[in-house]
């Protein structure tokens, strides 16, 4: 299990490294459905099967597919990125506040060492019983939502 | 294995907020920030998966469903703006600038 995790790690990160540094989008993107099929892998191995397909399902299947979609839409100059003397004139301090970032996130999570599992995975009876008792309200916001990114996204992008 | 996970995510938020530094496509940008918000849900899951509790998978569940509202709503207004100005590039977007 640790090696499968250590495997799905270094698969996530490459594929992270490759959307944030490829100059090709299109390929950011492919990369980037790499990424989400590793984090649903991770799931599977954190045993949250149900969550790991619904990742596959809305990740990879509609939230990518949408994107490389938008990436074909919007046409050739967003293909190639045209050079960008600006981008690499900010790459330097960007560099340095993510990394700056990542120290801090590391020295917070310090004190969790040690953690190791403890109890049992939740069955997808529970998540089921608890979506629709205790997290009504949230489950309700969600659908309301949705249904208004839906309406907004067509009034949007409708061609008038 | 929760450190290993612990600092894979920090990565990932790292390496989202390098692409939303660095990229200027607009849908670059929602790449990069679509990267954060996994890294989210995966420390969710962890905790869940540690702890033995459901509501944590349930917010991981919520963060995936904003996820697709956000690239929806995202995309749609990428739509509009390239239909609009002919630029897809954030620094080229200045139509209220005196």
């Amino acid at each position: 299990m640790l090696i499968a995790c250590l495997l799905f790690s270094v698969l996530v990160l490459i594929g992270a490294i490759w959307v944030v540094i490829l100059p090709n989008l299109f390929r950011a993107a492919l990369s980037l459905g790499l990424v989400l099929l590793g984090i649903a892998a991770l799931f599977i191995v954190l045993r949250a099967e149900f969550l790991a397909f619904v990742q596959i399902l809305i990740y990879v299947g509609a939230i990518l597919t949408l994107v490389i979609f938008a990436i074909m839409l919007t046409g050739k100059r967003a293909v190639a990125e045209v050079p960008r003397p600006a981008a690499s004139r900010h790459s330097i301090p960007a560099m340095a506040a993510s990394l700056a970032l990542f120290i801090a996130l590391v020295s917070t999570t310090s004190s969790l060492r040690g953690l190791e599992i403890m109890a049992e995975p939740p069955t997808l009876t529970t998540l089921g019983q608890q979506l629709v008792t205790t997290f009504i309200l949230p489950f309700e916001v969600i659908s309301l939502l949705f249904v208004i990114a839906i309406v907004g996204a067509i009034v949007l992008a409708s061609s008038r | 294995m929760t450190m290993i996970l612990l600092w894979l995510s920090a990565a990932l938020f790292s390496l989202g907020v390098y692409g939303l530094l660095t990229r200027r496509h607009a849908i670059g940008l929602l790449l990069a920030v679509e990267l954060m918000l996994n890294a989210a849900a995966l420390n969710f899951v962890l905790f869940s998966r540690t702890f033995g509790q459901a509501h944590a998978q349930i917010f991981a569940l919520f963060i995936i469903a904003l996820a697709a509202c956000e690239a929806v709503v995202g995309l749609a207004i990428i739509l509009s703006l390239f239909r609009s100005t002919k630029t897809v590039l954030a620094d080229d977007v200045n139509l209220l600038k005196g």
